[in-house]
């Protein structure tokens, strides 16, 4: 099996591994309409740990399966879905979740985006500052020069847009 | 014979590589022109002698000749010919070859089309090239030599993994790795700059057309990718995060961010010393996806590790090359001029904006990737990164974009009108209001963010008609100027407005498809009905039947709407037997952009069948999205401006003349 998927992987560029993937079966789905979307929306949560990526929810995996039907026997006891997670983390560790929660090892993960635009806004931001200033230029320095507008215009010689009568140009 | 002659060519290939990327740098240095024509000759000869090497395989896996490793485990004699020539490159060592291929194909059309280019520019840029392509060649030679023979030849091979029996996957491939390896040509031009310490408006100019080339394919690959998983894995997936798709999209975010720096470098000469780093991030982010799925890490850190050899390889390969280009990136962009000044609203701060955004997406679908591999060889503590991650990381970053999206186009360079822009937006943001208010009505009480998403879409479409008609001075003007300013459009404004457009078209569908789905799951038994989102499937019986090499089991269902047969849907799922594995063969009903799906499931002692229906609304805007994306990128590969890749002469000297 592990030979199988190693040749799924390495073959296609877009393999998703599992072959005819079914997820849920019609014999699993809880009678209570209500309670089989949270099963549903739980399931696109956790992880089948046999499988490369897959949620329990697209996974046809015999453990996928299992999974799926642990998840329905603790939302028919009456457990929240914060309860059904917390079983289930509590069992098969972290590892069952797709979005990994906060905390202290998971910090870089879900912090470095929002640095990496906040930081290079800032960064982009002082640097355009700084060359304008550098540069000595006022307002008037920003208009294009006759020069650089000529170089415009070269390029885009048939741009009506940028044409010098459209004053938007 | 044709397995020893084809590992013979590549031999040779290898050997012209080594010339190539030595010969013409010596020539540039000295300013040999002969030695730097070397570059020329070499890189025609490499393309004949991969080419050949490729087109062998290809015949030995027509002939079904088992007696070498690679056909014996990835053919079958059954197998239809169309398959067992695109089985060639359904295994790791054919579409590695597949790889060198291509690349050498990119580094034949610059010799062949690059006579405009200066001479050493050429030399360098075909140099550079064939570091890459000697590194590639190696990794093929030593650890995946698909010419190998067996010592004794079975007489059947083992036949392909069925769920690559497929036409999707068979173009799949080459147009991801056309997408891929073409930007090989971005980063050697960018290596070349750095040692030659020199870069101007015009190296821009040249840059653009390659990078162009690559995006559309890279666009029309994970498209056509993601449309492969959606029909044939069963369950209507389009997109899974998953981390070799991650791969591909890590090199289309930041070659996207690339082909707008470029704009700017080239038409205003400024952002180089970033240009230049986007395309060795670009061309880096291929090679690590190429890394990622050759090298088996993300089946398991384990399998990495107990079969290394592949690995490690690649993993060196991509040290060097990126280390390399990096190092030499630290060391000498400093000696790259700066170019011109822009206030932060301009039509240059609106591309930097886009850049900042889409880098920081890349950077988002990098962490997700590679964090958790980190993370268990440094601690080993295991945790999963999947869609409902990047789902909540990836949308904030894409909403302030394409609200972003429309203004670009409109605002002057070096400084613009933001004021000026929202006001010629006022249209198009009143048909977003518009659309959320009708949606909102008639979804009363569903979900909220989906017309919201969905205005967003309707003002990046309108923002790129509005694109159009102020160019154009549509509704300003009379009707005959506008007419004759639409035909002196410059192309590639044409083109920006169609790729803007398409963004937006793929939201449509995307929100649409999941917010909309319909499904319905349940054992169906012969002349029983499933009522799916108005319409009427009537399962009229399951039937058997012998395939070249499966069986398949056929469904067959009427469908129908308020009592008006339609079309005959047939799902079936195939039982492969060299390899006892199956596949479901999804049936799709397309009804305008809307599809029905069936899928099928095991059939019941019982004659009962599982089955899934879905009805997705609106789901091929999805990929007609990114066509129409890919379209745009033809229209401006097709502009005047840009089709033979650079000015023409006279032109070329004023440019460099300007840049100095």
């Amino acid at each position: 099996m592990r030979k199988l998927i190693a040749i799924l992987v390495v073959v296609a560029c877009a393999a998703f591994a599992g072959a005819s993937a079914y997820a849920v079966q019609p014999d699993e789905i809880m009678a209570d309409p209500a309670k089989e979307a949270r099963a549903r929306e739980l399931s696109r949560e956790l992880r089948c740990m046999v499988c490369q990526n897959q949620s329990i929810d697209d996974s046809d995996a015999p453990l996928a399966r299992d999974l799926r039907l642990l998840v329905r026997e603790r939302i028919a006891a009456g457990d929240s879905d914060n309860q059904v997670i917390d079983f289930l983390v509590a069992r098969y560790g972290e590892f069952v979740l797709l979005k990994p929660r906060f905390s202290p090892h998971t910090l870089l993960l879900w912090l470095l985006p929002p640095l990496i635009l906040i930081g290079g806004g800032a960064a982009l931001w002082a640097y355009s500052r700084r060359r304008i200033a550098a540069a000595g230029v006022g307002d008037a320095g920003l208009q294009l020069t006759d020069n650089e507008k000529a170089r415009l215009e070269r390029l885009l010689e048939s741009d009506p847009s940028v044409a010098p009568k459209d004053p938007h140009g | 014979m044709i397995a020893e002659t084809g590992h013979y060519a590549l031999v040779l290939a290898l050997a012209l590589a080594l010339i190539q990327s030595t010969v013409p740098l010596v020539g540039a240095r000295r300013g040999d022109v002969a030695l730097m024509n070397v570059a020329r000759s070499t890189a025609l000869a490499q393309l004949l002698f991969t080419g050949a090497s490729f087109a062998l395989l290809v015949a030995l896996h027509v002939i079904s000749d088992f007696s070498v490793v690679n056909v014996f485990e990835n053919s079958h004699s059954l197998k239809p010919l169309i398959y067992k020539i695109t089985g060639v490159w359904g295994n790791h060592e054919g579409s590695m070859l597949l790889w060198v291929s291509i690349l050498a194909l990119f580094g034949g059309l610059v010799a062949a089309f690059g006579n405009n280019l200066p001479l050493s520019l050429r030399a360098h840029v075909l140099a550079v090239q064939a570091w890459v392509a000697s590194a590639f060649y190696l990794f093929i030679l030593f650890t995946s030599n698909p010419f190998l023979r067996i010592a004794n030849p079975p007489i059947e091979g083992r036949d392909l993994n069925p769920v690559l029996q497929d036409i999707g996957l068979a173009v799949h491939p080459p147009m991801l790795y056309l997408g891929y390896v073409g930007f090989s040509i971005s980063f050697s031009f960018a290596v070349a700059a750095l040692l030659e310490g020199r870069i101007d408006a015009a190296w821009a100019r040249w840059v653009r057309p390659w990078t162009l080339v690559a995006w559309i394919f890279l666009t029309l690959g994970i498209a056509m990718g993601s449309y492969w998983a959606y029909y044939e894995l069963g369950w209507g997936g389009w997109w899974f995060w998953d981390p070799v798709e991650n791969a591909s999209l890590m090199p289309w975010l930041a070659g996207t961010a690339l082909l707008h720096s470029a704009v700017v470098m080239e038409k205003r000469n400024a952002l180089k010393v970033w240009t230049v780093l986007l395309s060795i991030l670009t061309f880096s982010l291929s090679l690590l996806g190429t890394f990622l799925v050759r090298s088996g890490v993300l089946t398991s850190v384990h399998a990495f590790a107990t079969d290394p050899a592949r690995g490690v390889f690649i993993l060196l390969i991509l040290c060097i090359f990126i280390g390399g280009s990096l190092s030499l990136y630290a060391w000498r962009a400093s000696s790259l001029k700066q170019g011109g000044l822009f206030a932060p609203i301009s039509r240059e701060g609106a591309l930097v904006l886009n850049n900042l955004f889409l880098t920081a997406a890349c950077a988002t679908v990098f962490i997700g990737t590679l964090y958790p591999l980190a993370l268990e060889v440094l601690t080993g503590d295991k945790i999963s990164v999947g869609a409902p991650f990047f789902n909540l990381t990836f949308a904030p970053l894409f909403v302030p974009l394409m609200l972003a999206v429309p203004f670009g186009p409109l605002l002057a360079w070096k400084r613009g009108d933001l004021y000026g822009a929202a006001q010629r937006l006022t249209a198009a943001g009143i048909a977003a209001l518009v659309a959320i208010a009708v949606l909102w009505a008639w979804t009363r009480g569903g979900a909220t963010l989906a017309p919201l998403a969905i205005g967003l879409a309707v003002f990046v479409i309108a923002g790129a008609l509005t694109d159009l008609a102020e160019r154009t001075g549509l509704f300003r003007l009379p009707l005959a100027v506008s007419f004759r300013r639409a035909q002196g459009l410059p192309r590639s404004a044409w083109g920006s407005a169609f790729a803007h457009a398409g963004v937006g078209v793929a939201l449509i569908g995307v929100v649409c498809e999941t917010t909309w789905n319909s499904e319905y799951i349940a054992t169906m038994k012969p002349d029983q009905v499933a009522k799916v989102a108005g319409y009427e499937l009537k399962l009229d019986g399951i039937s058997q039947r012998q395939g070249p090499n499966f069986r398949e089991m056929i469904a067959q269902f009427s469908v129908s709407r308020d009592g008006r047969p339609l079309q005959v849907m047939t799902p079936s799922k195939r039982s492969f037997t060299t390899r006892g594995m199956s596949t479901t063969e999804a049936a799709l009903l397309t009804r305008g952009v809307s599809q029905l799906y069936i899928s099928l499931g095991e059939a019941s002692a019982d004659g009962g069948i599982a089955v899934r229906i879905y009805h997705k609304p609106l789901v091929l805007l999805i990929w007609f999205g990114p066509v129409l994306m890919a379209f745009g990128g033809l229209l401006s590969l097709s502009d005047r401006r840009l089709r033979v890749g650079a000015p023409k002469p006279a032109k070329a000297a004023r440019a460099l003349q300007a840049a100095e």
